[in-house]
């Protein structure tokens, strides 16, 4: 019998509904675990434990009268870049040390009507900026697996709060990789959306035409669970498309017959893996050799395996470090220490706004900034973001393509595991080359998984991602969760 | 690419963001290295091909103009939030100083 705070959703579901725990023990299991490892694992920044406790309180209350919803008497936690109403909501910066946010994002409403319980809030790199969560004003997180390692990032105590067992589930964000890598370092599952699926309302913006929202989780049942409850049309984000799911897992039995929708019935469902994703150099031997072994298996389940191109995927890191930092720098210009947050002792109006933002940002913000202002600004705009954007229809158009041949993308989510902490910090291009492979999904606005492919012989969790065609999550889920069947 | 510490200082000032001496010298630098290494998209023939600014499709989406009124409660909250205030109102130093 697992501990209570190792249960995944649906076995806490059960036991909850069976009587055998309550959710205040289930809760405090969780808090007990927080208490014990924040020290060393650093994954929350804010721990919500009055609130908790009485939101276990009363969900079972709910389920002593059979009133409870899928979520009822859950604990979770939630990215400290998305805002909770009357919660401590920083963005991992100090700008908003003290920024208690008086709205709430939609999805994070959606979740807590279903009754889940509120642990607290989880480290990240600043406002989502990084792939190894190293850029947090409050520290890094250490990896579960081996804490001299990072978690991966920007979800990186997310994905760490789950892969140790200090929350059932967690609500976290994804730009250009930010749930999938953290979830592969951490052996975790976690899903991008398609863009447009999940409101962004209430999300710490980043880059607008990037961002997504998303859960982690344990298994694929469970992110499948959250997903269904999380999408959906909201009218604060204009974004948002109709398109509502309530079980993304239905159609499991069938998957592997149908060979997808599009095509003929009888063929073989058809998994296309992207030659230049394996091809580049510094992928880790280990991370290509299990992620191969996974499609062995799939393989040996009949699925018809093909080699393809998406030509432009070179472009995709120079692409998205140009279109992600001026995104970023417009965006962040609402950060000025004048309406919220700490503002800085200043002597005229314009040090209000520059001496706040120099106390109040990290290093990779400020960066990110400077090159959003010089790519964005008068002469070098067709030169940088329209440029980037062209390339960026290619990219797009590349995967367009693949997905008339086939139905799912199977590639690594990382081209290595969890580094070291402080190995790539000093040296910028190495660490945006970390999301070599999960860019090109989000400047597609694809949907994209993670899922735990096997460990290194260290250890070391190893993620494989694989990517649906645009709104394709039910595809994804069920190919994912028919792999995870074979490596459990 | 090389940008120089004027042009840095130039950039700070447009994205009102102080930074030291130390600071500008290093991203002179590491803006530079990022500059060089986005030129790759220059090699890619781009005529022909117009910008990706969205990825759902979605067009004109609309909504009545509507004012919507907003609780006591959150007014009060966001008032709160205020750094500096004077009664219900946002304090802020003269907006025409000069830097």
């Amino acid at each position: 019998m697992p501990l209570l705070n190792e249960l995944t959703i649906k076995q806490a579901r059960e036991g909850l509904d069976a009587k055998e725990f309550s959710s205040v023990e289930l809760t405090m299991a969780c808090l007990d675990r927080i208490k014990k490892r924040n020290k060393k694992i650093n994954a929350f920044i804010t721990v919500t434990e009055e609130l908790a406790l009485q939101e276990a309180e009363k969900a079972d209350k709910q389920i002593k009268q059979k009133k409870q919803t899928i979520l009822t008497g859950i604990p979770f936690s939630i990215k400290d870049a998305i805002c909770v109403k009357d919660v401590r909501s920083t963005g991992s910066a100090k700008i908003l040390d003290n920024y208690i946010a008086p709205y709430e994002s939609t999805v994070i409403t959606k979740i807590r009507e279903q009754g889940a319980v509120l642990l607290g809030k989880n480290n990240c790199d600043a406002f989502g900026h990084g792939a190894s969560n190293e850029n947090s004003m409050y520290g890094p997180v250490k990896n579960p697996h081996d804490e001299k390692r990072v978690a991966g990032g920007s979800s990186g105590g997310s994905a760490a709060a789950v892969a140790d067992h200090q929350c059932i589930f967690s609500i976290a964000e994804d730009t250009g990789g930010s749930i999938r890598q953290p979830a592969s370092f951490c052996g975790i599952v976690g899903l991008r959306p398609s863009y447009g699926r999940n409101s962004r309302f209430g999300i710490m913006p980043m880059a607008s035409s990037l961002d997504t929202v998303g859960p982690m989780g344990k298994t694929v049942e469970d992110v499948a669970i959250l997903e269904s409850i999380m999408a959906g049309k909201d009218e604060k984000d204009a974004t948002t498309v109709f398109d509502k799911v309530t079980n993304y897992l239905k159609k499991k039995k069938e998957t592997l017959q149908s060979g997808g929708q599009a095509r003929n019935k009888k063929q073989k469902l058809r998994v296309g893996v992207p030659k230049e994703y394996f091809e580049k150099e510094g992928l880790d031997v280990e991370v290509r050799s299990i992620i191969e072994e996974n499609i062995e298996k799939l393989k040996g389940l009949n699925v018809e395996i093909v080699e393809v191109s998406l030509p432009h995927t070179k472009y995709a890191i120079p692409v998205y470090y140009i279109i992600v930092p001026s995104e970023d720098s417009s965006n962040l210009g609402r950060l000025d220490g004048i309406r919220y947050g700490v503002q800085a002792k200043h002597k005229n109006l314009y040090e209000a706004y520059s001496k706040s933002r120099a106390q109040g940002f990290p290093e990779e913000v400020k960066r990110r900034i400077m090159i959003g202002t010089y790519a964005l600004s008068a002469g070098y705009y067709d030169a940088y973001y329209k440029k980037a954007q062209k390339v960026r229809t290619l990219i797009k158009q590349d995967f367009e393509e693949v997905f008339g041949l086939v139905d799912v993308l199977i590639t690594p989510t990382s081209p290595f595991p969890a580094f070291k902490i402080g190995e790539k910090k000093d040296d910028v291009l190495a660490m945006y080359l970390a999301d070599v492979f999960v860019a090109p999904a989000s400047l597609a606005g694809l949907p994209a998984i993670s899922v735990p492919a096997g460990k290194t012989k260290s250890g070391l969790p190893v993620g494989l991602q694989m990517i649906g065609p645009r709104m394709g999550e039910q595809i994804v889920f069920n190919l994912a969760s028919i792999l995870e069947d074979q490596n459990t | 690419m090389s940008l120089t510490v004027k042009e840095i200082e130039q950039i700070a000032i447009l994205a009102r963001l102080e930074l030291s001496n130390k600071e500008k010298r290093k991203y002179a630098e590491e803006i530079s290295v990022v500059l060089d290494y986005v030129k790759v998209l220059n090699e890619v023939n781009t005529d022909d091909v117009t910008e990706t600014c969205q990825v759902t499709g979605l067009e004109d989406v609309v909504r009545e103009d509507v004012v919507v009124g907003c609780d006591e409660e959150t007014k009060e909250k966001l008032i709160g939030a205020f750094p500096e205030k004077k009664r219900d109102l946002l304090k802020v130093k003269g907006v025409f100083d000069v830097v």
